[in-house]
C-alpha cells in the first residue's frame, strides 16, 4: 500500500509522522479544553441559577 | 445586516454552532483527501525523488503559519480600534493554531532540506524570518498567559502582533526582494512559469484548502471556548462579590 519512497523513505515518513502528530495534538488539546470549559461553565451557570431562585424565594 | 453583529458573543456562538459541523466536514475531506492524493497517487520528482511529497505538508503549513498571523493582526486592530471582545478572543484562539502550523513548516522544511540542500538549517532570510515569527507566536501566547486583566492582555498582545507582522510579511515575501539564501521561489504562483507541475499542483491546492479549513474550524472552536471561559470568569467574579 505504501508507495516505494526509495532512499528518502525516512525523511518522507518522518515529515508526515511529525506533522500528523502535531496536528493530532493540537486538535486533541482544543477538543479537551472545549469540553472542560463547557462542563465547568454549565456547573457555574446552574449554581448561579439556583442562587437567583433562592434569592427570589427569600424575597 | 452588519458584520459587526458577530462581535456580539451570543450572535457569534449561535452562528459558529451552525457553521462548525460543515467547516469541520469540509476540512477533514479536503485535508485527508489532499494528503492521500499527494502521498499515494503522485509520482516522484526527477530531481527531488520522493521528498517532493513533503510539499503537501510544508507549503500549506508555511502559508497558514503566516496567514494566521495576518488574521490575528486584523482581529487585533479591530480590538484596538473598536474594542470588540470577540475579535481579541479570536486572535488569542488563533495563536496556538498558527504556532503549530509554523512548527510543522519548520520541521518539514528541515527534514526536506537535509537530503536536498545538505543541511537541516540555513540562516536564509525567509527561514530566519519564519523562525522569528515562531518565536513571536510563543511570546504572544506567553503574554496572554502572563497578564491577569484580560483587556490589558488584549491591548499588549495586539501591539506585539503589530510588531510581529513585520516577520510574517518578511517570511512570506522576503524571497521577492531579498535575492539571497537557499530557499527557492514560490511553488504556486499566478505566473505559470514558476509553478510546480499540475500533477503536484492540484493535490497541493487541495491540501492548502484543507489546512485553511482546519484553521477556520479550530479558530471557531477555540474562540467559542474563550468566550465560555470569559463568561465563566464573569459569573465566578459575581459569585465572589455576592458571597
Amino acid at each position: 500500500m505504501i508507495p516505494d519512497l526509495g532512499k528518502y523513505a525516512g525523511a518522507v515518513l518522518g515529515a508526515y509522522g511529525a506533522s500528523i502528530l502535531l496536528l493530532v495534538l493540537l486538535v486533541a488539546v482544543s477538543l479537551w479544553q472545549a469540553a472542560r470549559i463547557k462542563r465547568a461553565l454549565a456547573g457555574v451557570e446552574a449554581r448561579a441559577k439556583a442562587g437567583a431562585a433562592t434569592e427570589a424565594t427569600d424575597a | 445586516m452588519s458584520i459587526w453583529e458577530y462581535a456580539n458573543p451570543k450572535k457569534f456562538m449561535e452562528t459558529s454552532a451552525r457553521l462548525l459541523p460543515w467547516v469541520t466536514g469540509f476540512a477533514m475531506v479536503s485535508l485527508l483527501g489532499g494528503l492521500f492524493w499527494g502521498f499515494f497517487l503522485t509520482p516522484d520528482d526527477f530531481r527531488q525523488g520522493s521528498t517532493v511529497k513533503i510539499i503537501y505538508l510544508h507549503v500549506p503549513a508555511a502559508i497558514m503559519g503566516t496567514s494566521a498571523w495576518f488574521m490575528m493582526l486584523v482581529t487585533s486592530l479591530i480590538w484596538l480600534i473598536r474594542r470588540h471582545h470577540v475579535s481579541a478572543l479570536a486572535a488569542k484562539a488563533a495563536a496556538p493554531v498558527g504556532l503549530t502550523f509554523t512548527l510543522i513548516g519548520l520541521v518539514t522544511g528541515a527534514i526536506w532540506g537535509q537530503p536536498m540542500w545538505g543541511t537541516w538549517w540555513a540562516w536564509d532570510p525567509r527561514l530566519t524570518a519564519f523562525l522569528i515569527l515562531g518565536l513571536f507566536y510563543l511570546g504572544y501566547i506567553a503574554l496572554w498567559a502572563a497578564v491577569d486583566d484580560p483587556d490589558t492582555a488584549a491591548d499588549l498582545t495586539s501591539v506585539l502582533c503589530i510588531v510581529g507582522s513585520v516577520f510574517a510579511f518578511l517570511s512570506r515575501y522576503a524571497i521577492l526582494f531579498w535575492n539571497q539564501g537557499l530557499h527557492q521561489g514560490a511553488s504556486l504562483s499566478l505566473d505559470a512559469e514558476e509553478n510546480v507541475s499540475d500533477v503536484y499542483a492540484w493535490p497541493l491546492w487541495t491540501c492548502i484548502a484543507g489546512f485553511l479549513l482546519l484553521f477556520v474550524t479550530l479558530v471557531l472552536l477555540r474562540t467559542r471556548t474563550e468566550i465560555r471561559a470569559r463568561r465563566m470568569a464573569a459569573l465566578l467574579s459575581r459569585e465572589r462579590m455576592a458571597g
